[in-house]
């Protein structure tokens, strides 16, 4: 039986010497919370199933600096590797792949350019290409304000859910769960989903869209935002059938450990990887 | 494009120094792996100038490992390139894999070990492995080491004398998959 996975994810600014992996809350405030490929070797060696890592410098003078942070991590680390942040053509995946990217997930490049998850996913293969999303409830009061988006409930009251690009700096006017649909069609293996409203909050993550998103794609989904508790994980996973969660601060601060997370799903009946 | 360099890796850390053999002479070490991702007929096509020289070592009883495609063409030929042959060396063919869940196969499977006596296996005790496949070889019943399940039955490794196969990739599977490629290197 295939395991739910746990991913920690590493938001990397690399304008310092070897990175620094940061946290932002609702993607600002930062903090930071140590080296990218030493973190990953410990969360690795902690059981983590995947890891995760996101340019947020995202400008192309960095470019080398993720392959440098990717081909580290990859000498000790077994796990599939996972980058992204800034890539924006065929050959800039190409690097990070050469580095010991198993795979490489998209956000702006893939809005701007939709045809670029087509190239990626021919070139590279499904499995290697995931098109993340950052998501951001807009709330109606009349559905027919948005008709043309899909509304979906939520215990605050019915919303739409649009995405973002830049890091949250830019939205889009775009219907998220009417993207995810379409990037599965244009053949991404993998949907990275981030909730705007809960990143940070520590309050669970976002159940509403990421059981909207899951139902109506059949490519796995990774639900992301909002991770503060074990609990959250469960809930994640029992509520709307995810194939994988992400979290970050939760193990950067120590918070919980990957090996703790995971022996609480364990008791919940939840089919995980032990270590 | 592939994993090479993940198996490398694997390798270095496990105290091993691989050579990615650039032309058939480079095909001259005390084991050969043959990694892959992608599609079959590519995959056959790259392997082609190694194919002569892949078979006198195999006579000489050197220790061969295939991973994903690299198991996949030890077969006859697979629904995915049907005018392609494969390497021949255990009979059968790869066929897309007849599940009602979602293809590719990806993620973390656990592993049924069939064959106890498989030297890949030892110190294994059916662990979980990552998967990344949309194809399987239907080998001969017994050849297969060891399998998973998704929905329906999964061969995940084959052993013919000195030929293994994993289905799934052992220099992603973390420390168990580690243990697999150390059991190799120590054939």
């Amino acid at each position: 039986m295939l395991c739910h996975r746990i991913i920690p994810c590493l938001d990397c600014d690399l304008a310092f010497p070897e990175g620094r992996v940061v946290k932002g809350i609702e993607f600002k405030q930062i903090k930071y919370a140590g080296i990218p490929w030493q973190l990953a070797e410990k969360y690795y060696k902690d059981g983590a199933d995947e890891i995760v890592f996101l340019d947020i410098t995202a400008s192309h003078e960095r470019r080398e600096t993720m392959s440098h942070v990717i081909a580290k991590t990859s000498e000790n680390v077994f796990v599939p590797l996972t980058a992204g942040g800034g890539i924006r053509n065929i050959e800039d995946a190409r690097k990070v792949f050469h580095a010991g990217a198993d795979k490489i997930s998209i956000n702006t490049a893939a809005i701007k350019h939709p045809i670029i998850v087509n190239k990626l996913a021919r070139y590279f293969g499904s499995q290697a290409c995931v098109v993340a999303i950052d998501a951001k409830r807009r709330y109606v009061t009349e559905p027919e304000e948005a008709d043309d988006k899909i509304i979906v409930e939520t215990p605050d009251g019915l919303c739409w859910f649009e995405c973002s690009i830049y890091g949250g700096r830019e939205f889009t006017g775009l219907d998220a769960i009417r993207w995810a649909m379409e990037v599965e069609e244009r053949g991404a293996g993998e949907i990275l989903l981030t909730s705007m409203n809960k990143d940070g909050s520590k309050e669970g993550y976002d159940i509403p869209l990421t059981k909207a998103i899951n139902d109506r794609v059949s490519i796995p989904v990774i639900a992301s935002g909002g991770c503060g508790t074990s609990e959250h994980i469960s809930e994640v996973f029992q509520k709307t059938r995810v194939s994988a969660a992400l979290a970050a601060s939760i193990f950067h601060y120590g918070t919980y450990s990957i090996k703790e997370v995971k022996e609480f799903l364990a008791t919940k009946e939840i089919a995980i990887r032990p270590r | 494009m592939g994993n090479i360099k993940s198996v490398c890796n694997a390798l270095k850390y496990l105290g091993a120094k691989p050579v990615i053999a650039k032309s058939p002479a480079d095909v001259k070490g005390e084991k050969i792996i043959i990694p892959g991702v992608g599609a079959f007929g590519k995959g056959m096509d790259n392997l082609k100038p190694f194919i002569p020289r892949i078979r006198e070592t195999l006579t000489s009883s050197i220790p061969l490992l295939g991973i994903c495609l690299g198991l996949e063409m030890f077969f006859e030929g697979s629904e995915e390139s049907p005018r392609t042959k494969g390497l021949e060396l255990m009979k059968g063919k790869v066929v897309r894999v007849r599940t009602k869940l979602r293809l590719p196969h990806i993620g973390w499977n656990s592993l049924e070990i069939r064959k106890k006596a498989c030297p890949l296996f030892q110190d294994i005790d059916n662990g979980h492995m990552y998967f990344v496949h949309s194809y399987q070889a239907l080998p001969e019943e017994d050849l297969v080491a060891a399998t998973t399940n998704y929905g329906c039955k999964i061969n995940a490794s084959v052993w013919k004398e000195n030929i293994f196969g994993t289905q799934f990739h052992p220099e992603k599977s973390g420390p168990l998959g580690l243990q697999i490629l150390k059991n190799f290197l120590e054939l």
